[in-house]
C-alpha cells in the first residue's frame, strides 16, 4: 500500500453515463483506482470504457455523456469539486494525455511548432523566444534531428512516428506530474513503436511522473508497466503487478491470455474467448496500489 | 416472439417488433429502420411542425372546391379591395374584387402542381447524370459533370427567365426552366454516393455473381442514394416554390387569372400601401408552405444523413 | 498521402511548373465553361419565337431588305456556323446592341454593373459577420435554445419570399416610419450630382467629398442590402453550424482541450481555424448567389443593376442585351469559384 502522500491520483466509484434513446448506457460503472509515481496499465477490449476511463479523470466527457464519481483526488484536492475554470489549470499542467492517432490529434491546419508552443503557453508567462526555445528543446528531447525544419512543418508532412513524438514533446512541455497515455502506440507501424514507446518511458523516468497506460494489447502492457488493471464491461475485474500477469487468476484475463499466440508454445487453434455473463454483474476490484 | 399474449401484450409485442436489433427478415429490418427514423423524427417539434404544415397543404389542395367561400375567378368590381375580415370576405378581395381566401385556396393547387412536377423531373435526371457518371467514370465522367457544371456556373434565376421568355411564359413552361436550373446538384450528390458506393466490397461480390452495370446501377447504387436524395428535394421544395413565386411575380409563371400566389402579390403590389394585405397575404402563404419544407427537410436530414446530426 | 519530411528537397524543384500547369488547367476551365455557357444562351436566342430581324429592321421593312439583312448576318448558314459567328462576336466584347436603350449591350452591362456589385457586396458583409458568429455560437452550444433559435431564424430566411418581404419591408420601414429611403440608389434630388468614378455610389460620393449624397445612397441601400444579407446569413450560418460540428468532435479538439486552453481558443484558434478554408468557398457561392438573388430585389427597389436591366429587357423582349447580361452573370459566377478555389489552395497547408 502507498502511503497517503505517495499517491498522485485517486479515483473512487467512477462512472460514465451515455443517456440513450433506449435507457441509460454505462461506459464505466463504479471503478476506483490509485496511481504513484509509477507505470499503470490499464488493459481491456474495445468497449470495456478504459478510453472512457483516461478522459473522464480530465473530464473530458462531452455532454450527453455524464460523469460522477465520489471523488477524483490529485493529491489533496478533489477534481470532481472544480469549477471548468480550475480544471483548465489542471490539463497539460499537471495532468496531460496522449492520444492515439497523431493524425487526427494534431491540428492540420496549425504548424507543429504553434502547437507545442501554445501548450506551454497556457500554463507559464515567458517571452515568445523563450517560449521557441523551450519547444525547440523539448523536440529535440523527443529525438527529433532537426527541430527547425519540424518546427515550421505542418502535420500532415509528418510520418505517424514522428507525430507522435511531436504529440509526447507538446503534452509534456508543461511539465505535468500524470501522463495519460490512450493506445499511443496503436496507430503506428510495429517498427516505429518500440521507439516512441523509448522515448515516452525515457521522459517519464527522468521527470519522475506517473502514467496510466490505456492498451489493448497484453503483452505490451505486461512488459512496459509496473502494474496493471484489467477492465471488462465498465468494470476493473482484476489487478496486478506486471509481471505476475501469466499467475493472474480471473477467467476472463485467463482467456485473454490464452488467446494469444506465443512462439514458444505454437497451437494448432489459439483458444476463442468465451465471455460468462456472470463477469459483467461482479462486484468491481479495488485498483488501490 | 410469442404470439399467445393478446390485447395491450399484443401492442406491446408489436412495438419491440418494431424495435428490434435483431431483425429476422430484409422486410423487418426496413419497417424497424423506418420505425427508428420515425421515432427520430417525431421527437424533433419543428419537424412535425412542417409535417402538419404539409399536411394541410395537400388537404387544402384536395379539398378546394368545398373549403372555398367563393368562386376564385369571380369579379365583383363593386367590392373591390375589400379590407380583412370583411363581410362575407375574410381575407378581403383584390383590385377586381376576387374572394382572395379562395383564391389563396386554389393557389395551393397550382404550388402543389409545380412543385410535384418539379420534383419528379429535376431529382430523377440528375440521379440518372450522377450515377452514370460516377459508375462509368473515364470520359463519360468527365463530359457529364462538365455539363453539370455548366448549368451550376448559370444563375438559376437568370437561366430560368431567360429559358421562360424563349419558351413562353406559362405555368409548363416555369416548371421546365426550374427543372433545368435544378438537377445538378443532385447529379453532384449521386455521383459522389456512387463514386463511394462503387469501391465498396459487396460490389465486387455483386459483380462476381454476373450482374451487369445496368443491374448495379439501379439494384444497388440508386437506393442508397435514395435518402439523401430525398433531403435534398425536400430542402429543394422551397426554394422550388421561391422560384415558381418569383417567376409569377415577373410575369414569367402562371398568367392572370390563374391565382397564382406569386402573381397575385405582384397584382397587390400596387396597391401596397393603401391596401397593403392584398399582397401581404398572398406573400404570408408562401413563406408558410416553404418554412414547411425546409422545417421537414431539417429534420429529415437528422434522421436520414446522421453525418450531421452526430450522437446527439 | 502523409509526406515525410524527407521528400520535402525533392519538392522544391518544381514549383515554377505547377503553378504553371494550375494557371493552364484554370484557365482550361475556365473556357470550357464559358463555351458551354454561350452554347447554352446561343441556342436559347435560337429557339425564341422572336424574329431577329424584325426587332432590327421593324415590321415593314421590304422583302429584299429583309433578305438581305438575313444573309449578312448569316441566318441563312448551319447553325455551327452561326454559332461560331456569335463566338467570335463574344470574345470581341460585342453583345450586339440593345433594343431597349439602343446602345452596345456592353455598354449597358458596364454602367449597371457596379449597383449589383455594390448591393450584393453590402450583403455578403452582412451575411459574414453575423451568419459566421451565429453559425458557430450555434454549433458550440448545441441543443440549447440559443441553437434552436438560430435553427429558426436560418429556416425562416430560407423559406422567406424576399420580393415579399422587400415589398413588406419598404411598405414598413419607409412607408410609415420614414426610417429609410425609398426605391432607387438616391433620392431624386441627389440623381447624377456625383462624378462616376468607380460606379458604386457609395464610393464616388465619399471621393467626392458629396456627403449628404452618401448618407442619401446609405439610407436607400440599407433596406435592399440587409434583405440579400438575412438571405446570405440564413446559408452561411446553417453551413458554418454543419462545418463546425464536424470539426467540434474531431480528436485535434480533444487535443486542444487536453492542453487546458480556454473554450474560446479551442473554438475560434482550432476549430474555427479548420473551417476557414471550406467556407471561403460557402461565403464565394453565397456572394454569387447574391448577384443572381438582387435580380428580384432589384426590381422591388428599383435599383437599376444588372438583374432589372436584364428582366427589363426580357420583358420586351429585348434579347441581345438578355443573352449579354446572362452571360456576363455567367462569368462572374465562373470567376467566382475559381477565385474560390485559388483561395482554397492558398489557404490550406495540405492543399499546396
Amino acid at each position: 500500500m502507498l502511503e497517503q502522500q505517495d499517491k498522485l491520483l485517486d479515483v473512487q466509484n467512477l462512472w460514465v453515463k451515455f443517456p440513450t434513446r433506449n435507457g441509460v448506457f454505462d461506459a464505466v460503472r463504479g471503478i476506483s483506482f490509485s496511481l504513484g509515481k509509477e507505470r499503470l496499465g490499464i488493459v481491456g477490449e474495445s468497449g470495456s470504457g478504459k478510453s472512457m476511463t483516461g478522459r473522464a479523470i480530465l473530464r473530458l466527457i462531452r455532454k450527453p455523456g455524464i460523469v460522477t464519481a465520489d471523488r477524483i483526488m490529485l493529491h489533496d484536492k478533489d477534481l470532481m469539486a472544480m469549477s471548468e475554470r480550475e480544471m483548465r489549470k489542471v490539463r497539460g499542467q499537471r495532468i496531460s494525455m496522449i492520444m492515439q492517432d497523431p493524425k487526427f490529434s494534431l491540428n492540420p491546419v496549425m504548424p507543429v511548432g504553434e502547437q507545442i508552443m501554445e501548450a506551454y503557453a497556457a500554463h507559464a508567462t515567458a517571452s515568445k523566444a523563450d517560449v521557441k526555445r523551450k519547444a525547440l528543446d523539448m523536440l529535440e528531447a523527443v529525438s527529433i534531428r532537426d527541430p527547425e525544419r519540424v518546427f515550421r512543418a505542418y502535420p500532415h508532412e509528418m510520418s505517424g512516428g514522428m507525430g507522435q513524438r511531436i504529440m509526447i514533446a507538446m503534452m509534456l512541455i508543461p511539465d505535468p506530474e500524470i501522463l495519460i497515455a490512450d493506445e499511443p502506440t496503436s496507430a503506428l507501424d510495429v517498427s516505429v513503436q518500440t521507439q516512441v514507446l523509448s522515448i515516452m518511458d525515457r521522459l517519464v523516468q527522468e521527470r519522475g511522473m506517473g502514467l496510466i497506460f490505456i492498451s489493448h494489447d497484453l503483452n505490451l502492457v505486461s512488459s512496459f508497466c509496473d502494474r496493471v488493471l484489467i477492465m471488462y464491461a465498465g468494470r476493473i475485474v482484476e489487478t496486478c503487478r506486471a509481471d505476475k500477469l501469466h499467475e493472474a487468476r480471473h477467467p476472463y484475463t485467463r482467456g485473454l491470455l490464452n488467446s494469444l499466440p506465443r512462439l514458444t508454445e505454437p497451437k494448432e487453434r489459439l483458444d476463442v474467448l468465451k465471455r460468462d455473463p456472470a463477469w459483467r454483474e461482479a462486484q468491481s476490484v479495488s485498483g488501490a496500489s | 416472439m410469442s404470439n399467445a399474449e393478446l390485447g395491450s401484450g399484443e401492442k406491446q409485442n408489436l412495438r419491440d417488433w418494431l424495435r428490434t436489433e435483431t431483425p429476422t427478415s430484409r422486410r423487418h429490418a426496413r419497417i424497424a429502420s423506418l420505425y427508428q427514423g420515425w421515432l427520430t423524427l417525431k421527437a424533433n417539434k419543428l419537424a412535425m411542425i412542417g409535417l402538419f404544415i404539409l399536411v394541410f397543404l395537400v388537404l387544402v389542395a384536395i379539398f378546394a372546391p368545398l373549403l372555398a367561400p367563393a368562386d376564385p375567378f369571380e369579379q365583383d368590381l363593386a367590392n373591390r379591395l375589400q379590407p380583412l375580415w370583411g363581410e362575407g370576405h375574410l381575407l378581403g378581395t383584390d383590385s377586381l374584387g376576387r374572394d382572395i381566401l379562395s383564391r389563396l385556396i386554389y393557389g395551393a393547387r397550382i404550388t402543389l402542381y409545380i412543385v410535384t412536377l418539379v420534383a419528379m423531373i429535376a431529382p430523377i435526371v440528375g440521379l440518372f447524370v450522377g450515377t452514370v457518371a460516377g459508375y462509368a467514370g473515364g470520359w463519360v465522367d468527365t463530359i457529364l459533370m462538365r455539363v453539370t457544371d455548366i448549368f451550376l456556373a448559370f444563375p438559376r434565376l437568370v437561366l430560368a427567365l431567360a429559358f421562360v421568355a424563349a419558351l413562353g411564359a406559362g405555368i409548363e413552361n416555369a416548371v421546365i426552366a426550374i427543372s433545368l436550373t435544378a438537377w445538378p446538384p443532385y447529379a453532384r450528390i449521386a455521383r459522389a454516393e456512387t463514386l463511394t458506393i462503387r469501391g465498396s466490397d459487396y460490389i465486387s461480390a455483386v459483380k462476381l455473381q454476373g450482374a451487369g452495370p445496368l443491374r448495379i446501377i439501379v439494384k444497388h447504387i440508386w437506393p442508397l442514394c435514395m435518402s439523401s436524395i430525398i433531403v435534398r428535394v425536400t430542402l429543394d421544395m422551397a426554394g422550388i416554390i421561391l422560384a415558381a413565386a418569383g417567376l409569377g411575380f415577373l410575369g414569367m409563371g402562371a398568367q392572370p387569372p390563374s391565382p397564382e400566389w406569386g402573381a397575385m402579390i405582384s397584382e397587390g403590389r400596387k396597391f401596397l400601401l393603401d391596401y397593403w394585405w392584398v399582397a401581404t397575404v398572398p406573400g404570408l402563404a408562401i413563406f408558410t408552405v416553404s418554412l414547411g419544407f425546409n422545417l421537414l427537410g431539417d429534420g429529415l436530414r437528422d434522421v436520414l444523413d446522421p453525418k450531421d446530426a452526430g450522437d446527439a | 498521402m502523409s509526406v515525410t519530411i524527407q521528400s520535402e528537397n525533392g519538392r522544391r524543384a518544381s514549383p515554377i511548373f505547377s503553378v504553371v500547369a494550375t494557371i493552364a488547367k484554370t484557365l482550361g476551365t475556365i473556357a470550357i465553361t464559358m463555351l458551354g455557357l454561350l452554347f447554352i444562351t446561343f441556342v436559347i436566342g435560337r429557339i425564341m419565337p422572336i424574329d431577329p430581324l424584325i426587332s432590327i429592321l421593324g415590321e415593314r421593312a421590304s422583302k429584299e431588305m429583309y433578305e438581305a439583312t438575313y444573309i449578312k448576318l448569316g441566318l441563312d448558314k448551319p447553325l455551327v456556323v452561326q454559332f461560331f459567328y456569335y463566338l467570335w462576336d463574344v470574345v470581341r466584347g460585342d453583345f450586339g446592341v440593345s433594343r431597349l436603350t439602343a446602345r452596345p449591350v456592353v455598354d449597358d452591362i458596364i454602367r449597371v454593373f457596379p449597383a449589383t456589385l455594390e448591393l450584393a457586396t453590402i450583403g455578403t458583409f452582412i451575411g459574414v459577420f453575423v451568419g459566421i458568429p451565429l453559425g458557430v455560437v450555434a454549433a458550440v452550444k448545441r441543443g440549447t435554445w440559443i441553437d434552436q433559435t438560430a435553427r429558426v431564424i436560418a429556416l425562416v430566411g430560407y423559406s422567406m419570399p424576399i420580393f415579399w418581404l422587400g415589398l413588406v419591408g419598404l411598405l414598413v420601414f419607409y412607408g410609415i416610419l420614414g426610417w429609410v429611403g425609398g426605391p432607387g440608389r438616391v433620392g431624386i434630388f441627389y440623381v447624377d450630382i456625383v462624378p462616376t468614378v468607380t460606379g458604386l455610389i457609395l464610393v464616388d460620393s465619399m471621393l467626392d467629398g458629396q456627403w449628404d449624397v452618401f448618407r442619401d445612397a446609405v439610407s436607400h441601400i440599407i433596406l435592399p442590402a440587409s434583405l440579400l444579407g438575412y438571405y446570405s446569413l440564413a446559408y452561411i450560418s446553417r453551413m458554418t453550424r454543419s462545418f463546425m460540428l464536424e470539426q467540434m468532435n474531431a480528436e485535434y479538439v480533444t487535443t486542444a482541450r487536453v492542453k487546458g486552453l480556454s473554450e474560446w481558443a479551442v473554438v475560434w484558434r482550432h476549430a474555427f481555424g479548420n473551417i476557414k478554408v471550406p467556407l471561403i468557398t460557402v461565403v464565394a457561392l453565397s456572394y454569387a448567389g447574391l448577384l443572381e438573388g438582387s435580380v428580384l430585389t432589384e426590381i422591388i427597389f428599383s435599383w437599376p443593376g444588372i438583374g432589372s436591366y436584364i428582366t427589363t429587357a426580357l420583358l420586351s423582349a429585348d434579347m441581345n442585351a438578355v443573352l449579354g447580361g446572362t452571360v456576363v452573370v455567367g462569368l462572374v459566377f465562373v470567376c467566382l469559384n475559381i477565385f474560390s478555389d485559388m483561395l482554397y489552395k492558398f489557404f490550406d497547408p495540405r492543399a499546396r
